[in-house]
């Protein structure tokens, strides 16, 4: 029993990270219908900056958080400009072969740079090397902050897709991009919006993760990225709630299975779930069938 | 040149056999170095791993991150059965029964998840293609992440370039048929295809099969000239590579992925001092391919001797603004 | 003898029914038109018709060849070799191919050979695939393309393409036919050379035709009947004279003018 709510704290920690990672995937999938599959990059990036904030700026936790949040920022709205934008009327494979490329260039371009070896994050502050014991399960300082930030982050992608003028833009967006234009939104400006949203939170994740972990690597964003992208699938790509019930489920049946059975086997398992996913219910758990239009 | 059987002979069958001879004479003569031999072991196989993905990719219209998968599963059976069968019987039974192997998971996987979407294709050939991996990582009879070896060699230049040959040919005939204008027609419109009649799922199924058939193919010449094979070698980035030599080339044209496997080929050799700059490379290729060629060198055209001088009628230069 | 027997056909998408309890009944060799303000449900029916959309209630029979067929839920591929072609309100030909080889394909279907004969070209193979481009080669005669077969499809004029698509619904060898405004986007001219050729195709080719379109000189002319639908119901049916002077025709087509005004 102790072990089981252990396991579950430890997917609860996991699974906020790959929910920060998903929610860029959805919301990008859901605006322009494009697997990006440099976000797992651009988290990988966000690890390196927190990593720099804090190895060589000797910054706060915080403040790196924000400028890895920033620099992520910056880079997924240049990537959707530079890369997909020239693409907009291309045909998906295309488009998804971009991705791809774009993937590979930044994690080649910073292995270039840094090495391909693994750097670690060094000594933390005193207090985030706290642990706590709550009835024989271990929760570490690491793991309630990495919940509590992405909550916190969650809440407030929340309020900006629900309450203001440019989250109503993103939604009209998705539903119908030409209406949007109509009624005269800029869906360029939008989409550049909604890669700069998920950017930044995979910026956040990246330095949480680092964090948590102490290592990171330039194909660091490889796996995690993917497993996003399958929470993202699993809880119906495009659907914000969908992404976030993913990220946690994927978090969660990956600490069971290498708890349990072999971590030789977790991601094995997760890519099993996927393929069950899309045979049975390929529009995730929350998703409805959608055909085009003829 | 007014019979087609003549023009066929002097356009294909004469300079296939003169490839073959020289090549042949040249690597009896020693001119061929250890190095030259391993680049055209390293083109053959590119070739027919090119050639089924872009069956499968540039053809069909679907979109496969899987292709490695393939190829191992290709590699390890004829690993496998050649390490047992150390014999000519062993070596062929072995690659066939790889392609048969590979065709089959191809079969299993492709039919439900054809059904979808296109880029949900792409994942969950990249999801079987890593399981398939993980597997072999972890299964006692394929020794772990040691690998196999030693694999007994049978593959010679006559065996990469029959092998060569005839699966681009048996691959060539498959798009010039029936069943590959079904596929095609598929690509192109998969709704349109549907109201004529063309049974969409079973075409994009037949095409996945064929193409991982030869994958596996592919994977057993590797196996029986390498020596060694281990799971991590059909990682993701092998699958990208292949991607990269179809992209190149032009997705819907085969000659373009023989070509694009050449010139790929030249390229790591010349990049062979700089290991960090060559996937930078690989990397800013798709993208620049994607942004201002999207259909590669030969687009969806074939290039032949008989065609040099006066290519087909151009298509539109903006080949694959259909958003799909 | 009816050929084609709807009844009761329903589909919703969502909150929004777009084709509501409609009834329809094709005779053998009729020409009927389907016509209605924009936005009426004309195409989801067709849609409904040719499987493209599974209805979500009522029943579609359809008669050919001394065969029953119920096409609710059945797939579009099906549909088509039980009989019934179509063509796209929005063109979709295969772009990339040429006029030819876009025909060929829907040829094809009922000219089957083997796989091995593919791969290996067996014996057979030359003559199986030299029947298919004949036939393909005579329908591109019929619809006036024969000197634009190796054309490819998108360099063909919008007339053309329309064109393009009524030759390769026909090679899958129909005995009903569907066409979604045929003549849109065609001038004066092209659509009386249009109206000469789906007259004359369903004489030669002993056709059913139902047809949406909004040129209403084209469906008065040669239309033996007529459904209106308008919102998803069919609001009238009879001979155009009769529809022309129906009230309720008149003020659907009038309310919409008002709505666009």
């Amino acid at each position: 029993m102790e072990q089981l709510a252990q396991q579950l704290v430890n997917g609860l920690a996991l699974g906020s990270i790959y929910a920060l990672i998903a929610l860029g995937y959805t919301m990008v999938y859901g605006i322009i219908q494009l697997i990006n599959f440099a976000h797992g990059d651009v988290y990988m990036v966000g690890a390196y900056v927190g990593y720099f904030c804090m190895v060589h700026l000797n910054l706060g936790f915080v403040e790196s958080l924000v400028i890895a949040m920033a620099v992520c920022t910056v880079l997924g709205v240049v990537i959707e400009r530079v890369a997909y934008k020239p693409l907009r009327k291309s045909t998906r494979i295309a488009v998804l072969i971009t991705a791809i490329g774009v993937s590979l260039l930044l994690e080649y371009t910073m292995m270039f740079f840094v090495g391909a070896d693994t750097r670690t994050y060094g000594v933390l502050p005193p207090f985030m090397e706290q642990s706590f014991n709550v009835g024989g399960v271990l929760i570490t300082m690491k793991q309630i902050i990495i919940i509590g930030v992405s909550v916190l982050l969650m809440v407030v992608l929340q309020y900006i897709v629900r309450r203001t003028k440019v989250g109503k833009a993103m939604r009209a967006v998705s539903q119908d991009a030409d209406a949007a234009r109509l009624m005269g939104i800029s869906v360029d400006n939008t989409i550049s919006f909604t890669f700069a949203l998920g950017s930044a939170l995979a910026g956040a994740a990246g330095v949480l993760v680092g964090v948590y972990y102490n290592a990171i690597n330039p194909l660091m964003g490889v796996l995690p990225g993917l497993k996003a992208f399958i929470a993202a699938v699993f809880g119906g790509i495009g659907l914000i709630p969908g992404a976030l019930l993913g990220g946690y489920f994927i978090g969660a049946a990956e600490t069971l299975v290498s708890g349990y059975w072999s971590s030789l086997y977790t991601d094995a398992v997760v890519f099993g779930i996927l393929i069950l996913v899309l045979i049975f219910k390929p529009t995730g758990l929350l998703g409805s069938n959608v055909r085009e239009k003829v | 040149m007014k019979n087609p059987l003549v023009r066929q002979a002097l356009t294909l069958w004469v300079p296939l056999v003169l490839t073959y001879v020289i090549v042949l004479l040249l690597v009896q003569a020693g001119v061929v170095d250890a190095y030259m031999q391993v680049t055209i072991a390293t083109i053959c196989i590119n070739i027919v791993l090119a050639v089924s993905l872009n069956l499968i990719t540039g053809f069909t219209g679907q979109f496969s991150l899987g292709h490695a998968g393939f190829m191992a599963i290709g590699a390890y059976a004829t690993a496998l059965v050649t390490m047992r069968f150390d014999s000519i019987v062993g070596f062929i039974g072995g690659l066939l029964l790889g392609g048969i192997i590979a065709a089959l998971v191809g079969f299993l996987i492709g039919l439900p998840t054809l059904r979808l979407r296109g880029d949900y294709i792409a994942i969950a050939t990249l999801g079987m293609a890593e399981i398939i991996r993980i597997l072999l990582q972890n299964f006692e009879f394929t020794n772990g992440a040691a690998g196999l070896s030693p694999v007994p060699q049978y593959m010679d230049w006559t065996w990469f370039f029959v092998l060569t040959v005839g699966s681009v040919m048996l691959i060539r005939n498959f798009v010039r048929s029936r069943q590959g204008r079904d596929a095609i027609a598929v690509r192109e419109d998969e709704i349109a295809a549907e109201s004529i009649g063309v049974n969409t799922t079973r075409s994009k199924v037949l095409a996945f099969t064929i193409g991982a058939f030869f994958g596996g193919v592919a994977g057993g010449m590797y196996a029986s000239y390498f020596y060694v094979i281990k799971p991590e070698q059909f990682g993701f980035l092998k699958s990208i590579d292949i991607l990269v030599i179809v992209v190149l080339g032009g997705l819907g044209s085969l000659s373009g992925s023989v070509i694009a496997a050449f010139l790929l080929a030249i390229i790591s050799t010349l990049l062979q001092p700089f290991p960090g700059v060559r996937m930078i490379l690989y990397a800013l290729l798709l993208i620049v391919i994607m942004i201002f060629r999207p259909q590669g060198l030969l687009g969806n055209r074939e290039l032949s001797l008989r065609l040099l001088p006066g290519l087909r009628k151009r298509r539109r230069d903006d080949a694959g603004t259909e958003a799909a | 003898m009816s050929i084609l027997d709807v009844k009761q056909l329903t589909r919703s998408f969502g909150g929004l029914t777009a084709v509501s309890h409609v009834d329809l009944t094709l005779d053998q060799g009729e020409l009927v038109g389907l016509i209605g303000p924009n936005g009426a449900g004309k195409t989801t029916v067709f849609n409904l018709l040719t499987g493209v959309y599974p209805p979500s209630s009522g029943t579609i029979v359809f008669s050919a060849h001394g065969q029953t067929t119920s096409i609710g839920g059945k797939a579009p591929y099906a549909i088509c070799r039980a009989g019934i072609g179509r063509t796209f309100q929005n063109i979709r030909l295969f772009k990339e191919l040429t006029v030819l080889e876009n025909v060929m394909i829907a040829f094809q279907q009922n000219q089957r050979y083997p796989l091995p004969t593919s791969l290996l070209r067996l014996p057979g193979f030359g003559r199986a695939e030299d029947e298919i481009r004949d036939g393909a080669r005579e329908l591109l005669e019929v619809m006036h393309l024969g000197h634009k077969a190796e054309e490819y499809a998108v360099n063909l004029s919008y007339g053309e393409q329309r064109h393009l698509e009524i030759a390769r619904a026909l090679a899958t060898r129909p005995t009903l036919l569907l066409l979604d405004e045929p003549a849109a986007g065609m001038n004066p001219t092209e659509t009386a050379n249009l109206t000469r050729l789906i007259t004359q195709i369903r004489q030669d080719f002993g056709l059913t035709i139902l047809l949406i379109e909004h040129d209403m000189s084209l469906v008065m002319q040669i239309c033996e009947r007529i459904y209106v639908l308008d919102h998803g119901i069919v609001i009238a049916s009879g001979t155009p004279d009769e529809v022309r002077s129906d009230p309720k025709v008149i003020e659907a087509y009038l309310g919409e003018e008002v709505d666009h005004a």
